[in-house]
């Protein structure tokens, strides 16, 4: 899976890179490095529900640094299949 | 829609045509060779000439800017030429006695000449012209201020003596010295001396992604913007540019973070080290230096670094960069750059296309900005660099002795220091406009009020650190690879 981080201006400032050290770390303990790929791209065009993530196809909107972990095993781990 | 506020008239004729090329680029009937007909005629009307002798020789020299604003000359790789017609043919007689003279007996132009070339001849001073080398020691000596320095604006204005006077006595540019700084370009009160545009190749670019649909198309803007459009808010540009097509508009200062942090690390390896991010001063070590261009950082300036995090981000993506400088016009098109920069322009052809869209940024909403630190954005004025390098160095553990050196004549003078040994400096930061990017060629506005707008843009960065940009690049480098 192409796990994508919005760091346009706009998630910038609503904390892109805490959403990113927690994904980073949660891939990490859990072992999944070969399963998600992170990245970080400009813009996802959901400036107002950032920060914006996609995961492959799939749109996970208004992540912050509190909900990143919710969010990942919630959302982003069921895709996974 | 406001008034448009350029420093000199010259600027105000380069805007002029750069917007109706723009217009009939738009136009249903697209661009055809009719334009030079037509767009000197609408720019000067007439029937009576404004600035030159006729009308004629107006249109006539509106047809060659044209030309400039098409690309120019193919054949030349320099991004300045001359309009032979423009040049004025202004006088180069160097030293020149004026009636002023009064005849006094103290003759302390005698005494200041350091080559004895002035001799009282019917008690008034007369210049031997073989011996006088234009010092202009005896112009600064004389009380009456009755002795001149002759010397041509671009002459002066060019500290890498690429410039020439030929046989026609028309302004001739030595490619082989010129390091495209662009001091020419603003100096010739005759706009006679032009930098070329790629405004067209913008325009395909973006016309081509059918609204970012194709590929996606990012601006960079470089951090001098911050100074130069006086009547709206930066917010407010960056909407204006997403009118224009523009995917994203992301800071250049982004790449200056990225910048930074390589150059600290390779001032701790080389121990001596000079920036790279001015084209025009690595051009000028290059040319004037060669045994100190091992100094000279090997890290791409913020703009590639910018431009190539973009593309790891983005594979399709264009990335167009904005700026204040004539030197990124030919950088864009070297090895190191032109795989990530597809194209560049200035802020007076961005101001350019904005009203020739009619898009009125001063009456539009905010869109938010913010990619880089501190010290990225602070890239843009003289000093900058040296600030953050100190910063870091101190964080890694080892010393930095920087000196920023403002404008190719205190590059020259740094660079002597360093050549034969005497240099206190170890980190050498060269920008060759006075005062660093703001005062770049092609910005809008030249003045003390952009350094303020500068500094104050970036306290305002949200990111105080370098520390998330290069995380950031880090994040792209390990998929890339």
């Amino acid at each position: 899976m192409i796990l994508k981080v919005c760091v346009g201006s706009s998630c910038h400032l609503k904390g892109s890179y805490d959403v990113i050290d927690k994904f980073k770390s949660l891939i990490e303990s859990e072992k999944l490095g070969d399963k998600i790929d992170l990245r970080a791209c400009f813009c996802l065009n959901r400036c107002s529900d950032g920060v914006a993530v996609k995961a492959d196809d799939t749109y996970i909107l208004n992540v912050n640094g509190q909900n990143a972990e919710e969010k990942f095993r919630n959302e982003i781990l069921p895709l996974l299949g | 829609m406001q008034t448009r506020k350029f420093d000199t008239a010259v600027q105000e004729l380069k805007y002029q045509v750069i917007k109706e090329l723009i217009r009939a680029y738009d136009s249903p009937e697209g661009i055809g060779t009719d334009i030079f007909r037509d767009i000197p005629v609408k720019i000067m009307p007439g029937p009576k000439a404004s600035l030159r002798c006729c009308v004629y020789k107006e249109r006539a020299i509106l047809q060659e800017r044209l030309k400039l604003a098409m690309g120019g000359d193919k054949d030349n790789p320099n991004v300045v030429e001359v309009i032979d017609i423009a040049c004025d043919e202004c006088p180069v007689d160097g030293i020149f006695v004026t009636p002023a003279c009064r005849g006094c007996i103290s003759h302390r132009c005698v005494e200041a000449c350091p080559k004895g070339a002035i001799s009282i001849v019917d008690k008034r001073s007369v210049v031997d012209k073989s011996k006088c080398i234009e010092c202009g020691k005896c112009a600064q000596a004389c009380p009456y201020n009755a002795i001149i320095l002759q010397k041509r604006p671009c002459v002066l204005s060019c500290k890498a003596n690429a410039i020439k006077v030929d046989a026609d006595k028309k302004a001739k540019v030595d490619n082989d010295k010129c390091v495209g700084c662009g001091a020419c370009v603003y100096q010739c009160p005759f706009g006679a001396i032009s930098d070329k545009s790629y405004i067209l190749d913008a325009l395909e670019i973006l016309k081509n992604s059918e609204n970012n649909t194709k590929y996606k198309v990012y601006a960079l803007i470089a951090p001098a913007i911050v100074s130069q459009f006086g009547y709206a808010r930066i917010e407010q540009i960056v909407t204006g540019m997403h009118k224009l097509g523009f995917h994203q508009v992301v800071e250049t200062a982004l790449g200056a973070d990225l910048t930074l942090d390589h150059e600290a690390d390779e001032l701790g390896e080389k121990g001596i080290l000079t920036t790279s991010c001015c084209p025009s001063f690595v051009k000028y070590v290059k040319i004037n230096f060669p045994d100190l261009y091992k100094y000279v950082s090997s890290t791409p300036s913020p703009m590639v670094m910018a431009a190539r995090l973009l593309k790891a981000m983005d594979e399709t993506a264009k990335v167009i960069f904005v700026g204040p400088c004539t030197s990124k016009k030919f950088e864009f098109k070297s090895d190191i750059a032109k795989d990530s920069v597809d194209c560049v322009i200035s802020f007076e052809e961005l101001q350019a296309f904005l009203d020739a869209r009619e898009i009125d940024v001063s009456t539009l909403g905010d869109t938010a900005l913010d990619n880089a630190s501190y010290y990225g954005r602070i890239f843009a004025r003289s000093g900058g660099i040296t600030e953050g390098v100190t910063q870091l160095a101190k964080e890694r553990g080892f010393e930095a002795r920087p000196v920023a050196m403002s404008g190719l004549e205190e590059c020259k003078k740094q660079l002597l220091m360093l050549k034969v040994g005497k240099s206190p400096y170890n980190f050498f930061e060269g920008m060759a406009c006075e005062g660093g990017c703001i005062n770049g060629a092609l910005c809008l506005q030249h003045g003390p009020k952009s350094l303020s707008d500068v500094n104050r843009y970036g306290e305002k960065a949200a990111e105080k650190s370098v520390e998330n940009s290069v995380k950031l690049y880090k994040l792209t480098k390990n998929k890339g690879e």
